[in-house]
């Protein structure tokens, strides 16, 4: 079995895993960082999103090996000394979920959106969380946070 | 998923070297790595290019523009070179799947996987670029040979994709919109030897429209479309759209990239 050796959320972590393991699974089941979802398994929900060197990538669509070496950020790894990241507070402040099940994958987006446009307007941010699927249909809140975000951080 | 043994080589001659009957090559995986969740695909080991130096970054130099077959959706999306030298090669590259899967995309992988909705194959067709593997160069029009069918041999390894400079070109893309591959994809190419018409969605694999390049050679607008229609024979017919209706979207579609391309 090959070895994986990769930092989490700045910890780095090392296994000897079947070459069939998710990066998803990887990070849930080996892990134990359940913060992660797995919605669809089916590449297109985007509620497993996570960064893999600072891009937005479905870690159900990634194999734990092809991370080997990587720098891995989870929803689990954004607070910072107690302290919710810009983005997750903007989701709480703004209401930007409703059962929150695609919430992690949403926001792990958003963060990459508001990389790469600082200053985001709606329809950029509709069209760039095309990859994130909610299920309950509260995309109006969810953009607003985003918004609200991109703001807060000086976009 | 089925097991598989997992290879990482570190050089293309290493690389052919791993690939046995039953081995299929690992670029981005965003196609490949969902078919094998699906069990529609079991393959007995995956060669991961990933390690391989080389294959990967864009030069544009004199009037050729160079893409390695590792080289990510988003970065040729992002790419100000790209941009400016083929503006409809950038803006077809972020047009493809979803943020999540342009930075995990390769466009070696998409072009030997040859999906009939894919993106890239229309770009390739329509600029009449070159596939280059690790054996030879491929013309475009030699290149695609229908369903997921490639002139790739089975040891044969896309290294690179080089694109002339065009005159003027567009890409116009009618989403299926669940799925947002395109429903029809037509690219359209103004170059020195002529007009090129690349047509992707709509049949079982990527197309030249040579009755739209023959009319559009006459004249570079949309107007000249105007009474061409493409026949509906063999083209896709399933319930997101009849082969007729997409038929129809050709034409329009190749009206708009004519009064887009730049």
């Amino acid at each position: 079995m090959p070895t994986v050796t990769m930092t989490v959320n700045g910890k780095q972590v090392s296994a000897d895993i079947d070459p069939r393991t998710l990066l998803a699974d990887f990070i849930r089941v080996n892990l134990d960082l359940t913060g992660t979802h797995i919605g669809c398994d089916t590449s297109q929900c985007g509620a497993c999103t996570i960064l893999v060197n600072g891009d937005a990538v479905k870690s159900c669509t990634m194999l734990a090996v092809q991370a080997d070496g990587a720098e891995v950020t989870t929803i689990e790894g954004l607070a910072e000394n107690g302290e919710m990241h810009p983005m997750q507070a903007a989701f709480k402040e703004h209401h930007g979920l409703q059962c929150g099940f695609c919430t992690p994958g949403m926001v792990m987006s958003a963060i990459d959106l508001v990389k790469r446009h600082p200053n985001p307007d709606e329809a950029t941010i509709r069209e760039e969380l095309d990859g994130n699927i909610c299920r309950c249909t509260g995309y109006h809140n969810i953009v607003k946070a985003v918004k609200a975000a991109a703001d807060a951080t000086g976009g | 998923m089925y097991e598989f043994e997992y290879r990482k080589p570190a050089s293309l001659d290493q690389a052919v070297a791993m690939l046995d009957e039953d081995a299929k090559i690992l670029a981005g995986g965003q196609s490949l790595l969902p078919t094998m969740k699906m069990r529609l695909a079991s393959p007995g080991a995956l060669v991961d290019l990933a390690a391989i130096p080389g294959l990967s970054g864009i030069t544009v130099a004199g009037n050729t523009v160079e893409i390695g077959a590792m080289t990510r959706h988003a970065e040729v999306a992002a790419s100000k070179e790209v941009a400016e030298a083929i503006p409809a090669l950038a803006d077809l590259a972020g047009k493809i799947g979803d943020r999540q899967v342009r930075n995990r995309g390769t466009i070696g992988g998409s072009l030997a996987n040859n999906d009939p909705a894919a993106d890239y194959p229309a770009a390739v067709l329509g600029l009449g670029a070159t596939v280059h593997t690790n054996k030879r160069a491929i013309a475009a029009d030699d290149f695609f040979q229908g369903l997921f069918e490639t002139a790739l041999g089975e040891d044969e390894i896309i290294t690179k994709v080089s694109f002339p400079l065009p005159e003027a070109a567009a890409y116009e893309k009618f989403v299926q919109p669940a799925s947002r591959f395109a429903l029809v994809g037509v690219f359209v190419a103004r170059t020195g030897s002529g007009v090129r018409v690349a047509v992707t969605g709509a049949g079982p694999g990527v197309f030249r429209a040579t009755a739209l390049e023959t009319a559009l050679g006459g004249s570079f607008t949309p107007a000249a479309l105007d009474n061409v229609e493409i026949a509906a024979d063999g083209l896709n017919n399933d319930l997101h759209g009849s082969a007729e209706y997409r038929a129809h979207l050709v034409t329009v579609l190749a009206k708009r990239a004519v009064a887009a391309a730049r």
